[in-house]
């Protein structure tokens, strides 16, 4: 059983080429790729500029000038796009950033050490009580609306999930014969724990912290369209769909290609995702 | 067994008292004082120290926490600031919207998603299969807003098939009311509907190549009744288990949804809320929703018990 483990346990490159060779997962990668691609040369490669406006081209519908059409200002509703991806990817990249951190600390010293495991797995429970978006909420009204805390509120939402995996693998992966070991030779803690017990947690975290990275793009759009997150002038994909829908009967396609951006994103980083799922979990593996 | 019930039931005891204390904390985390804040700038001292002894902020934080604690064990969510009425009844009032939305969401997202579950698994590796589980991950990457908009433009204000807003004024049948929900149900049942599919998918899976089910079939039995009644009931416990987690979900997902259809329902209530700074209706709507959440898995938890004669303690 245990030859059988350790012989399914792939190396880093032996697992990218059996990651990449699943086509979904090079689809989501090639997606993510471009947009982000995208989003960080969008000063080289929207047409306009994403704050210019212009009374005569207000609510024009797409076309060859205006490809996404333009919004209520008469600004180009695809340079805003491009624009609102580096503000979206900047929040699921900082959220995951600050769950990794926070959670994968708390995670560990709750699987490892056993005096402290009591009290953090309860308040873990109980922040997983909460609905995500409505903890943010309340978060996001104590703290005040900005971006700074629209990632905060975000991290703290999802700071739990990171920290429940690592927990959990924690205490299994904490009386293996290796870390035993580890502990007979005098190797220090914190060196067990970051060299013997982290290293293994990778994949779990990896996982989660694709979807991590998804949840928070999707909770951060709905914020921003409550008028909770960033200032409505800013422009991110929920900022957008927010302002576009005034107009959803009259220019629906101020609504419908931020829309788009948020689906595509998200669906790329579920395809990735899964296919990390899908290497590590053979349970869930749609192969089966 | 019993036993298991009590350690569970204190379990969850300690959790809501966990959940209490987070979001006492939340309140009190907001910088500056939370009654200048709630009155915001054009309020006079007067009304800020008012305020703040009718909350009880006047008090240390600890005599704050004592006295929140022993309200909340009395059953008293505080009063609104802004609507002048206590927050328990202020969120029952609002109640009838959300429990119907997520009543027909989850309705929604499970008739979709048990049949087309059961099938992907059936004919796993088919088009069908592969059709299915991308459609579901499709839907899990649609903000349920923009699907409630999309839908909105289309359904109600192209076609007129739908209304457009709102739960049908005061004195509305309950028809008229119902008819509201359909669109707002449509769009958070559809997203939601994704989770469930896989789940359906992967326990019929774990159960499809069982002896049961082998032995069932080399009965004679019809395909039909193979799946329905060996498979599926065997495959049901861990499907009920993410209905009831959705469910209560749902409700975190109805507090944009209502925002776009206009309902007013609890959603709105906190939104609104948020927007004026009224932190005992927000609070109030936490700890409410929270507890369902725990109440609703100890509930899932002991239903294992009953339906499942393998589950013992």
């Amino acid at each position: 059983m245990a030859a059988a483990a350790s012989s399914s346990v792939p190396t880093p490159t032996h697992f990218v080429l059996r990651l990449i060779s699943r086509k979904t997962v090079l689809v989501g990668l090639l997606a993510l790729l471009t947009i982000a691609v995208v989003a960080i040369l969008a000063p080289v490669l929207a047409p306009y500029a994403p704050n210019k406006l212009s009374v005569v081209n207000r609510l024009k519908p797409p076309g060859a000038t205006f490809w996404f059409g333009t919004d209520e200002f008469g600004r180009d509703v695809f340079s805003r796009t491009i624009y609102a991806g580096r503000l979206s990817l900047l929040v699921g990249a900082s959220v995951v950033t600050f769950a990794a951190i926070f959670g994968v600390a708390l995670g560990l010293i709750a699987g490892f050490f056993k005096r402290l495991d009591t009290p953090i797995a309860r308040i873990i429970d109980a922040m997983m009580a909460f609905p995500d978006i409505l903890l943010a909420i309340a978060l996001v009204a104590a703290l005040g609306p900005s971006l700074l805390t629209v990632i905060i509120a975000l991290g703290i939402v999802y700071t739990p999930r990171l920290a429940r995996i690592v927990r959990a693998s924690t205490l299994v992966i904490r009386e293996l014969p290796y870390v035993e070991a580890a502990r007979a030779l005098g190797v220090p803690t914190w060196r067990i724990m970051t060299r013997h017990v982290l290293r293994n947690l990778v994949s779990p975290i990896l996982v989660q912290a694709t979807f991590i990275f998804a949840y928070a793009m999707l909770a951060e759009a709905g914020l921003s369209f409550l008028g909770l997150g960033v200032s409505p002038e800013i422009p991110t994909w929920g900022t957008m769909i927010a302002a576009g829908r005034q107009y959803i009967g009259q220019a629906d396609w101020m609504t419908l290609f931020p829309g788009i951006a948020i689906i595509v994103s998200v669906l790329s980083l579920q395809m990735v995702g899964d296919g990390f799922r899908d290497l590590l979990d053979p349970r869930l593996r749609k192969d089966l | 067994m019993s036993r298991y019930v009590f350690q569970r039931l204190l379990g969850m005891l300690v959790v809501m008292f966990v959940v209490v204390t987070i979001v006492f904390i939340i309140v009190r985390i907001a910088p500056g004082d939370p009654a200048a804040v709630m009155l915001g700038p054009d309020a006079t001292a007067q009304d800020v120290s008012a305020l703040r002894t009718r909350l009880g902020l006047d008090s240390p934080i600890i005599v704050q926490y004592g006295i929140f604690f022993g309200q909340l064990l009395q059953g008293d969510l505080g009063e609104s600031i802004f609507l002048n009425r206590p927050v328990l009844t202020a969120l029952a009032d609002r109640a009838e919207p959300t429990f119907f939305l997520t009543l027909f969401s989850i309705l929604i997202a499970a008739l979709i998603a048990i049949p087309v579950g059961i099938m992907s698994a059936y004919w796993r590796g088919s088009l069908f299969d592969q059709g299915a589980t991308t459609l579901a991950m499709l839907a899990a990457s649609i903000p349920s807003f923009w699907l409630g908009l999309i839908l909105i433009q289309i359904l109600a204000v192209r076609w007129g098939v739908f209304p457009v807003s709102g739960y049908g004024g005061p004195g509305a049948s309950l028809m008229t009311r119902l008819s509201h929900l359909v669109l707002p149900a449509i769009s958070l049942g559809v997203v939601s509907s994704a989770l469930i599919l896989r789940f359906t998918r992967a326990s019929m899976l774990d159960v499809l190549n069982d002896d049961y089910v082998r032995t069932a079939r080399s009965k004679g039995m019809s395909e039909f009744r193979v799946i329905m009644k060996h498979a599926f009931k065997n495959a049901l416990i861990p499907v009920l288990t993410v209905i009831g987690i959705t469910a209560a979900l749902l409700v975190s997902g109805a507090v944009v949804t209502e925002t776009v259809f206009g309902l007013p329902g609890v959603g709105s209530l906190v939104v609104s809320a948020v927007l004026r700074r009224d932190y005992p209706v927000i609070q109030g709507a936490l700890l409410i929703i929270a507890a369902l959440y725990v109440l609703i898995n100890f509930l899932i938890d002991m239903l294992y018990l009953l339906v499942d004669p393998r589950v013992r303690y």
